[in-house]
């Protein structure tokens, strides 16, 4: 039980804002680079304590392709004043980060079928780093399917390199948003709407579905995937709740009997079935 | 000819491929075909719902309008769809408006021809709610996720 | 004399060995008088123990009454527990200067001199031992607690008597520690005390004294000791209980307590396994210097369990269930053992007076038809 100070798993290590861009009104993406010590590995759907200084420390999910070594890429939506500062720092700023923590995405272990990525609002960014193995191993699934909802046209995250995904041949992107003005061509409607029908048209039993979003919506999500005939271990959602400490010490993020940073944040549907439909647990 | 062919656009179609050949020739007698270029009006708010529209090709907007705003457009729907349910209920009136957003080919069942024929022969009127209704309750529960605006960005 | 793991010695008083202890180099904490109750200080002498005070417990009650002037250790558990050493409500974690091309980042650690807890109950190790698991939990250490605990050595003194809060005997921790501690005290009925040598650093301290080789009858004695303070005890927790409120979350007797409920946390600032934390920056006025201090915090609070939109946890209802369920069936999930130790303090300090067991017992009684 001996513990030295550079292991302190509260100690941050710093990092280089190397480039900065916003994405949305109160969306930025920043690519980070260490300052100290070897890049970071991690894996898709893990997440990052992120400092900046003076202000404090929040979760936020690597939103990068985890295949390209000594790039850390996180996408943060200024919702406090932890995440307002971090949103807003500039090229060649410096801040702390601490991770990677948490439970990924599995993907890589459900090659040879049909992978249905769900994501809503902000959740299109954790689910990324997953996206990202998909299409880099394409020919190991038997089918790719996007299907991404928002609020507005003007919330839509990664917008280009969705359309860009979208030229691709081998991959199904069904975008849409919750109210759009005249002038908007895409599909307007909630997320559930597209993925009622992407999943008509296929056998659930051969889906493996990753869904990433509000609570509400991937719980919708996950009604239409078991309407469909996808089998609740096929299911993995990413759960989101209060962390201080990222190590299972600080208790804000208890589920049920896990913490969602350590047990977390991805969970196969199955297991937290049981709690997610009931009020404040 | 052209009504036996409507007959089995009905029958390919979700809504309609359980009901039998006899059920199918009958309702062909409500249907027929309809062509809405880009942009066009398929329906206005307030407008009798004369009309449930079965969509072929194409991507239709459903809008609702507010006089000091671009009408929003609150739901998008595309080949396989169904548009309209207002023919179904008094007072038969369209709730929203509909506009073809580019070129949409569709088959159209005239609601009185539709509603007589249910009154004459209630079997085949519990049969058309049977098949309207699961549509109009996936609607609803879309409907209600909109409402719930779950990507709200409310500052902590 | 050669003292070994595992042998009774006789004592007439626990002065000798809080001055072993101290001439040894540990600082020795222990319990003291201190606002009308008993607390957990540093002690110089066997004189700052608060000898011949016993204590009235109760829902909601607790009060400090004369006793017998020559009993040592008559009172039971107070409103401190020994995590307020282990696990300071405040502790700074780390700091950041400002630099010019960014800040700099500085490790904190607060000294810790090697430290004797002299007079831990049966009910106070076996928390001592939940609070471990937490903070080592296999992937990550806590290194301020891990280091203090290293350097800790335990002095038990074994209850002579329980409170009617106390019900540590249905939740087999207590009123006898059977381990855990390096040595341990039982106040015999006769006078003087039972000394039993629990580790090899028990030893090395008992090894200084004047110690009389306990009889086969005293350690009876001793023992028997235990077995009248257990059963002092009324209070008892249902054996099905980890089980019984994982399948009642929508139990009605939850809206009962949370009418009661204030919502005041003060069950889990008492509580002696209770670990839930907060880290705040922490910055001086030029800005140029931040600090992280991590806080105790609690279930109970708003704040809590906010995320961006608002708290999930937003009424008494649920905040109390939350507690409760989490103290005594999920802590099985995360930690392999119950987060209750039965010392009473929840039921003591709450000012409305919830009693923890009889809420356990009401939903045990009565519990919820479940879904096959």
């Amino acid at each position: 039980m001996s513990v030295s100070a550079a292991t302190d798993p509260m100690l941050p290590r710093r990092y280089r804002v190397r480039k900065t861009w916003k994405e949305l009104a109160d969306v930025s993406t920043m690519e980070l680079e260490a300052l100290e010590g070897q890049s970071m590995a991690f894996q898709p759907g893990q997440f990052n304590m992120l400092y900046a200084f003076g202000v404090g420390e929040v979760a936020i999910s690597i939103s990068g392709d985890p295949a390209e070594e000594g790039k850390l890429v996180h996408t943060i939506r200024d919702v406090g004043a932890v995440s307002g500062a971090l949103a807003s720092v500039s090229d060649g700023d410096m801040i702390g980060v601490r991770g990677p923590f948490g439970s990924a995405w599995p993907v890589a272990e459900q090659t040879g079928r049909h992978i249905v990525f769900v994501a809503g609002g902000l959740g299109l960014a954790p689910l990324r780093p997953a996206i990202y193995h998909v299409l880099n191993n394409r020919d190991q699934y038997a089918g790719l399917t996007v299907v991404y909802g928002s609020r507005s046209p003007h919330d839509l995250l990664y917008a280009e390199e969705v359309r860009g995904w979208k030229s691709r041949f081998d991959t199904e992107i069904e975008v849409t948003v919750d109210h759009a003005e005249p002038g908007w061509t895409g599909q307007v409607g909630v997320v559930t709407v597209p993925l009622d029908r992407a999943l008509a048209g296929n056998n659930g039993a051969e889906v493996s579905a990753f869904v990433c979003g509000p609570e509400i919506m991937m719980r919708f999500s996950v009604m239409s995937l078991k309407a469909a005939g996808v089998s609740e271990d096929k299911i993995w959602i990413s759960m989101e709740r209060n962390m201080k400490c990222a190590i299972g010490f600080c208790g804000h993020c208890q589920f049920g009997g896990d913490f969602i940073c350590r047990d977390g944040p991805v969970f196969r549907h199955d297991h937290v079935a049981k709690l997610i439909n009931r009020k404040e647990v | 000819m052209e009504i036996h062919s409507v007959g089995e656009i009905l029958a390919a179609h979700p809504v309609f491929r359980d009901f039998d050949e006899d059920t199918l020739d009958l309702l062909a007698g409500c249907a027929r075909n309809e062509h809405f270029h880009a942009d066009q009006t398929i329906y206005s708010e307030g407008d009798e719902a004369s009309k449930v529209f079965l969509i072929r090709e194409g991507d239709v907007a459903v809008e609702i309008s507010a006089p000091n705003h671009n009408p929003l457009v609150v739901e998008t729907l595309r080949a396989g769809d169904v548009l309209g349910w207002s023919w179904m209920v008094p007072p038969y009136q369209h709730m929203s408006g509909a506009r073809a957003l580019n070129d949409v080919r569709a088959i159209s069942l005239d609601a009185v021809c539709m509603r007589d024929k249910n009154e004459d022969n209630p079997e085949l009127g519990y049969q058309m709610f049977k098949h309207f209704v699961p549509h109009m309750a996936t609607r609803f529960r879309a409907l209600r996720l909109q409402l719930l605006d779950v990507y709200g960005t409310r500052r902590g | 004399m050669p003292d070994a793991k595992g042998a009774s010695f006789l004592l007439d008083s626990p002065g000798p060995l809080v001055d072993a202890l101290r001439r040894q180099g540990w600082r020795v904490i222990g319990p003291k008088l201190g606002q009308g109750a008993i607390v957990y200080e540093e002690i110089e002498s066997a004189a700052d123990l608060p000898r011949g005070l016993t204590d009235e417990q109760e829902g909601g009650h607790y009060r400090l009454r004369e006793g017998d002037p020559d009993r040592w250790f008559d009172y039971v558990v107070g409103p401190q527990n020994w995590k307020k050493w282990l696990f300071p409500a405040r502790q700074k974690l780390w700091s950041a200067e400002r630099s010019k091309d960014g800040f700099s980042v500085e490790s904190h650690e607060d000294e810790w001199p090697k430290t004797a807890i002299f007079g831990a109950r049966a009910c106070e190790i076996a928390a001592i031992e939940v609070q471990d698991r937490v903070f080592d939990n296999g992937d990550f250490a806590d290194s301020g607690y891990t280091k203090r605990r290293a350097g800790m050595l335990i002095v038990a003194v074994q209850c002579a008597r329980s409170a009617a809060t106390c019900f540590c005997a249905s939740m087999n921790t207590g009123p006898r520690a059977e381990a855990g501690f390096d040595v341990a005290l039982t106040e015999l009925e006769t006078g003087g005390f039972l000394v039993e040598c629990g580790s090899d650093a028990g030893a090395a301290v008992l090894d200084g004294l004047e110690l009389a080789d306990a009889s086969a009858a005293q350690q009876q004695a001793g023992e028997a000791v235990s077995h009248k303070a257990a059963a002092e005890q009324t209070r008892t927790m249902p054996a099905n209980v980890e089980s019984v409120l994982r399948d009642n979350l929508d139990h009605p007797r939850w809206e009962e307590v949370a009418e009661r409920c204030l919502s005041c946390a003060n069950c889990t600032l008492a509580c002696p396994t209770c670990f839930c934390s907060d880290v705040e920056e922490v910055n001086d006025l030029s800005g140029d210097h931040a600090e992280r201090w991590r806080v105790w915090d609690s279930c109970f609070s708003l704040d809590f369990s906010y995320i961006h939109g608002g708290a999930v946890r937003r009424s008494t209802l649920s905040r109390y269930r939350q507690w409760m369920t989490h103290k005594l069936s999920s802590w099985h999930d995360q930690f392999g053992t119950s987060g209750c130790v039965g010392c009473g303090r929840c039921i003591a300090w709450c000012p409305v007076g919830i009693d923890i067991t009889e809420e356990a017992g009401a939903i045990a009684a009565e519990p919820l038809a479940q879904e096959v």
